[in-house]
Formats: C-alpha cells, structure tokens, sequence
C-alpha cells in the first residue's frame, strides 16, 4: 500500500517585516492553499499547526487558532512544535492521519511574526535551560554557523568568497520570486562590503528573521485522484529524526558535544535525510533539486554533501561550476533560499515544501528546474530537530 | 572573589580552573554541563553519575568572534567588546567544549589545531561582573 499523500493545494503570504498578528499571515496562506487545491475550508477535516513560541499562547497552540481564525468547523487538531522543523512534524502529523485512513484530507499551516535581530530565548533566569545559559555566556546562532564556516575552510580549502557566491545565486533566484523579502541581485562585493557578524562571516552570510506563512493542502492519493488531480506531486518520504548519540558536532544550542568515550561521534546532519530516501525509495542520484536551509551561506555547502548530494568537501566546486544554480544540473534553493526569505520559524519548512510542488508542476516562472521530478528538503531545528522531505512527481 | 555566572560549571582555581563535568561510572562517557544527572548513552543502564574535573587543555576545534552584543540573557556592557569564541576538542573526554576566548586574543591569534587551555575571567553581569570559564592560546597567547 503506498505510503504516498498528494500535495493538492500550497500557499503562502510574502515574507516581510510588518510585525502584524501572526495569525494574518497564516490565514491568508490557509486561503491561498485551500483555493489552491479546490477544497472548501468546511470540508477539511484536520488541521495540523506549525506552532510559534514567540507569540504568546495563541502561537503554542498555532492549530487551534488558525481554525478559529478561519471559522470553527468542528475539525480535529494537532500542533507541532520543533523550531525550525515545526512544519514538517505538522506534514507528519497530517500524513499519519491520512494513512491511518482517519481523514482524507488535511489543512497544515505556520507563520511566524519575530523580533528584529538576533533569535533570542524567553525571559527569565534559567541555568537549567540550555538555550538561556548559551546566550548568557555569549553564544549566538551566528556562532555555531561561523564555527562550521571556517571548518570548511580549513578541511576542505573553501574560502569567503565561495560563501558569498552562494549569496550570489541564492539572490538571482530569489530576484524572481514574488513571496521572498529580499529580491535584489547582491553582488559579491555587496556581500564582502557588509558588516562582519561572526567571523568568517559577514551580515549577508546570515539570513534575517522575517514574518510570513505558509500553508500545504495534503490528501490521500484516492481523493486526489477522485478531484481529478492524480497527477498532482506527491510527498513520498519524510524525515523527523532526531540525534544518535554520540553525536559529534556541537549543535545549538548546546555549549559542548557527547562524549565519544562509548560510542563513536556521529554526524546529525548527515543521517538526518536518511528516512526520507528509505521511505522514498530513492537515493541523492535521483533528486533534481533541493531546498536547503541556508541559515548561513557556509551551511548550505554542509547540506549539499549531508544530503549526499555530492563527496564531503566537494560542495563549493559545484558551486563554482554553477551546478547549483538554476539552469545548473543540481539546483539547490531555487526559492532563493533564507538568503532572500529570512527565517519565519514555523513556516519555513511548508515554504520549502511549496516551492517544490510548484517546481515540480512545472509553475515556477523564471525560477524553473527544467524536468523537476524529485525534490528534498532538509533543515534542523534547535534541540534535536532534524527534518527531511522528498516531493514526487 | 567575583561570583561565577553559573554555580557549579567549574572549579574556582584562578591559575588551573577546570569545568566540572559529570562521568558514568558504568560506560564512562562524559557529560558536560554538570547538571546531567542521568547517563545520555542509550546503551548504558546505569544512572550514577561522578563529578570530574574536565581536562583543561585541549585543541581548538573551530574559532569566530561576536561582533555585536548577544540579546538578553547576555549582559551588555556599555560600549560593547568584540570577543572571540572558541570550540576545544577535550581528547581523554572525546568532546567538543564551547567558550568565549580570554580578552585580548583575537581572531588573527587562533589556528585550528592549536592547543588552548582553560582560563577564568568575567563577563558583564546585571549588578556586577560574573567570573565565566573561557579559552586562552596554552602558550599565553602571545603574538
């Protein structure tokens, strides 16, 4: 029996920076994805939220308010909550219900409205929180993204200026897209001209955070077909996973690594994707393209060789052949990325998901992957948070 | 003596401080910060955790700076200093320790590899500074 759901409708709200109600944002993706797929709000039976933790409970409880938002109907509810990977434990949630046959058709939504600057934690003193102490020691996410950037640059020879070439391609892309934030051809000196954040890396090696929302409509292959849309992308595989210990990069928030005293170090990122191939039925040779998250320049390189789409050490090269471009033979972020996005925490990992169904239905305009057939996408969320998902046509 | 940021992280020797981690007696893996009061190792059963004294020098796994004040909890002083942050490799542990580098090493001053040892000092505090555990170059730092 396939394991496979149809993505029917997908939506999202421009990412921006006006500061309104998260729930805005949310709705107005919600509408655009059930329009999208030609399902009434009424006739949705499941709603499944990318909760936001910045927002006061309304945001803890995302699922909920989006129903009440879009009109009480009685339906069931979940929301998810693994910061960056919010969106794709809600993909999950929804997928289980659909296969479980408990519902055919389900409404999964995330937005996000966020503080200027830096991510910071709740208030309060609370050594026992990791995330609070990392920041009260003087960590910061740009920390842990500058720590892996100048890895790179040491083990592999990649230099600043393949991290600003990423920012480069990332902005072509997003130039041509009406949901990014940012839509500007940046320049390599553009990026070599911006203020140092965290060395190597300078303020346009490190995406913002911005509001937005996105919104997927999911389905059972049989209703799908039963709508006339059997032709419509599938997701075929996901991946929630969490860490195996000893896990041998330091990751955030946490201030030190596992002991590899017992066990042997072991890569995160590198197993993360490995469910979603399983579960697919595919490998790295078979993806057309990628949606990564580049939380800075440098980790997209990282995500290029953990998702094994290319040897470890190996991702710049592709780079600088402008592989990874669209028009290249492996286009990675044809959205643009974060570079032109920003970080809208519970929406992201849907955003990913969206641009790989309208890639795959041929409906991306200028950003277009010629012949897009399979897509992955893959981020990591705070705490152990991996997430990976591969879209089918 | 200026109170530590955090009771119990490390030892209070201003020439040889250590951080406190804790060990499992039964696999032996270490845990670090010191509250982990149940082994993290999916194999090992056992719950009796020892408090040790980490190695104090290690190599340097990685390096950046913060150029800008961290947000809240940070404590941001007026004006704020650039620091560097290092990632030491602590080998009897087989771990990786973050930590602000001392003031007065800079990013021009680090090399992956090269060996770093445990140092006090203090960071900005609400009231008054608080002493933190930081990394220095183990040669002093010198350029």
């Amino acid at each position: 029996m396939s394991r496979e759901i149809a993505l029917l409708g997908v939506g999202m709200h421009p990412w921006g920076k006006w500061g309104r109600n998260f729930v805005e944002y949310g709705v107005h993706a919600a509408r655009a994805a059930l329009a999208d797929a030609g399902v009434d709000w009424r006739d949705v039976p499941f709603v499944s939220g990318a909760a936001t933790v910045r927002c006061g409970y309304p945001g803890y409880v995302a699922g909920a308010t989006f129903a009440q938002a879009l009109g009480w109907q009685g339906a069931q509810v979940n929301t998810s909550y693994a910061a960056c990977a919010s969106g794709s434990q809600a993909l999950a949630a929804a997928r289980a219900k659909i296969l479980a046959g408990e519902c055919e058709v389900a409404l999964v939504v995330g937005a996000d409205t966020t503080p200027k600057g830096f991510l910071a934690p709740q208030a309060g003193e609370r050594p026992n929180d990791p995330d609070w102490v990392r920041f009260r020691v003087g960590i910061t996410n740009p920390t842990y993204f500058a720590l892996y950037a100048r890895r790179r640059m040491a083990l592999y020879g990649d230099t600043v200026e393949d991290f600003a070439r990423v920012k480069v391609k990332n902005a072509a892309h997003g130039y041509a897209n009406p949901n990014a934030r940012y839509r500007k051809k940046f320049s390599a000196q553009d990026v070599a001209d911006s203020v140092m954040v965290a060395d190597p890396l300078r303020l346009m090696d490190v995406c913002a955070t911005s509001d937005g929302g996105a919104a997927i409509v999911v389905a059972s292959l049989d209703f799908a077909k039963r709508m006339g849309r059997a032709d419509a992308p599938r997701v075929a595989g996901i991946s929630t996973a969490t860490p195996t210990f000893a896990s041998g990069q330091v990751e955030m928030p946490d201030l030190a690594t596992d002991s590899a005293v017992a066990a042997e170090p072991r890569s995160f990122r590198a197993a993360l994707p490995r469910q979603a191939y399983e579960e697919a039925g595919v490998g790295p040779e078979d993806i057309d393209l990628a949606e990564v998250y580049d939380l800075s320049t440098a980790l997209e390189l990282d995500w290029m060789e953990d998702l094994g789409l290319c040897a470890e050490g190996e991702a710049a090269s592709l780079l600088r052949a402008d592989e990874t471009a669209v028009g290249g033979r492996l286009p990675v972020n044809p959205s643009g990325g974060l570079a032109c996005f920003g970080e809208a925490v519970p929406a992201q990992a849907l955003a990913q998901i969206c641009e790989l169904t309208w890639q795959l239905r041929g409906e991306a305009g200028e950003r277009q992957v010629t012949g897009a057939r399979v897509g992955i996408t893959a981020n990591q969320g705070l705490f152990g948070h991996g997430s990976s998902v591969i879209v089918k046509r | 003596m200026v109170a530590p940021v955090l009771e119990g992280w490390f030892t209070l020797d201003e020439y040889a401080p250590q951080l406190l981690g804790t060990r499992c007696v039964a696999c032996g893996s270490y845990h670090f910060p010191p509250q982990t009061v149940f082994c993290r190792n999916p194999d090992c059963e056992s719950d009796t955790l020892e408090e040790v004294e980490l190695s104090r020098t290690g190599r340097l796994w990685s390096f950046t700076n913060a150029c800008y004040a961290p947000p809240p909890p940070y404590v941001k002083e007026e004006p704020f200093h650039p620091y560097a942050i290092a990632a030491v490799e602590l080998e009897r542990e087989r771990m990786v320790i973050l930590g602000q580098v001392v003031r007065g090493v800079d990013v021009p001053d680090l090399k992956i590899g090269m060996d770093m040892e445990l140092a006090l000092e203090t960071i900005p505090g609400h009231d008054s500074e608080r002493l933190t555990w930081k990394w220095r170059p183990a040669d002093g730092g010198a350029r």
